[in-house]
């Protein structure tokens, strides 16, 4: 009974996905003016909602992975493992669109002027390192244990790789321009519709395959109850 | 808090007696890093300039790292010694605090040959490097002891660690290469020093939880 209610509410995150994203792209195509008449700075209601909804995937990993090594209740180790895999889809179509954006702003497929971009790409190979490391160590509560504290370091890795990653433009390209653009409140309006669609569609998709690992959990106990 | 102390003591001379004795891990990063300083010699252009060869250097260093890094648990695994320190009545982040002990005197060690190898072949060795190197290796000995203990619960355990090690070695290596080059060290020793505040007191706290059944 439990699955059908969480089956039901995942259904309804995907309609109210649904709903925001149609309405946040049509703010965002029709509504919000154009940034310094460059098109192409639309992908950044997109690429910027992927983006933090990623962090938001990682972040939430991070919190399952401690509560798992608080309380030791090994639920919290698939919700933690079903996030993260979650954050490195959303992380992978942040690189993707970032390197969209680089391509038709300054004419190349990647920078490393691009800071939020450079620490997707330190972000995508600590969490394939994650994957690597699940897949490798047989199934128990110690891997739920060391998946959680590799998750949690995670969590640190983002704020200082951040730092670090300002810190090595400063002896890579001594001078560094950054150009903020001028956001105006029917952008802002729409960027939170877009950002607000996007991680109700993330929560949406976590709900499914959460209720779609515990379901496959509890096939695999029943057959081995059988067997 | 001395009983602590003294426990963390017997495990380091423990681990070091172990190297002493069988002499497996210290001479081979000795080899690979002069190795490598040789092999980046020939990978590079004449006339070297000074902000490659810091970098080469930190590569080479951190290279080395993994080296002493996946030898770090070899013998509590294939021994069963880990079974006997989990049973020992010490607290287990002692084990992790006397194995990062261990790592950086190994590191320190290799540091002795690197550094004035270095200097020989490239350019002079200044204060903000060693300064650098040194706080680069709490740094790496802290996080990779946590993760050989990770790694040494999976299967592909030598192939593992390298790969969970790298995303957390860059900004070791940010900071190491800007303690070396840019014109305020200051700022990268803080970063570096900032990096093993966290990572040491994460990696104490957590080791507890990768190492027990």
């Amino acid at each position: 009974m439990s699955t059908s209610l969480r089956n039901n509410g995942a259904a309804f995150l995907s309609l109210l996905a649904a709903a925001l994203l149609v309405a946040g792209f049509t703010l965002a195509f029709f509504w919000a003016p154009e940034a310094e008449g460059d098109p192409a700075f639309r992908i950044f209601y997109l690429h910027v909602p992927v983006a933090l909804t990623a962090y938001a995937a990682f972040g939430w990993g991070g919190w399952k992975a401690l509560r798992l090594l608080w309380t030791r209740d090994e639920r919290y180790d698939l919700e933690s493992y079903v996030a993260i895999h979650m954050g490195v889809i959303f992380g992978l179509l942040a690189l993707v669109t970032g390197s969209v954006w680089a391509r038709y702003t300054w004419g190349v497929w990647w920078t490393w002027d691009e800071r939020q971009l450079v620490l997707f790409l330190v972000l995508f190979l600590f969490y394939s390192a994650y994957f690597m490391l699940r897949f490798s160590t047989p199934a128990g509560p110690r891997r739920a244990r060391t998946s959680a504290v590799y998750a949690l370091f995670g969590v640190a890795l983002i704020p200082v790789s951040f730092l670090a990653i300002r810190l090595a433009e400063r002896y890579i390209h001594p001078v560094v321009l950054t150009r903020d653009p001028k956001i105006e409140s029917e952008m802002l309006v729409s960027f939170f519709v877009c950002l607000a669609g996007m991680l109700v569609l993330a929560g949406a998709l976590y709900l499914a395959e959460l209720a779609g690992k515990r379901a496959d959990a509890r096939l695999r106990e029943l057959r081995e109850l059988l067997a | 808090m001395t009983a602590y102390l003294s426990d963390v003591v017997a495990l380091t001379r423990k681990d070091l007696l172990v190297e002493l004795r069988s002499r497996d891990t210290v001479p081979a990063m000795l080899l690979f890093v002069v190795g490598g300083l040789v092999v980046f010699h020939f990978a590079l252009v004449e006339d070297v300039s000074r902000l490659a060869s810091a970098g080469m250097l930190w590569i080479a260093l951190l290279f080395t790292a993994l080296l002493a890094l996946v030898r770090s648990f070899v013998a509590e695994r294939e021994e069963a010694v880990i079974d006997g320190l989990l049973l020992a009545p010490c607290d287990r982040s002692a084990i992790w605090l006397a194995k990062t002990l261990s790592v950086v005197a190994f590191l320190a060690l290799a540091e002795l040959v690197a550094l004035p190898a270095f200097a020989l072949f490239y350019e002079p060795v200044t204060w903000e490097l060693v300064a650098g190197v040194a706080l680069a290796n709490i740094g790496i000995a802290a996080v990779g002891t946590l993760l050989g203990a990770m790694a040494a619960a999976a299967r592909a355990r030598e192939l593992l660690l390298p790969l969970l090690f790298m995303p957390l070695a860059i900004p070791l290596i940010v900071g190491g290469v800007g303690a070396t080059l840019a014109e305020d060290p200051a700022r990268y020793l803080g970063f570096l020093a900032l990096y093993d505040l966290i990572f040491a007191i994460l990696s104490w706290a957590s080791f507890e939880y990768v190492v027990t059944e």
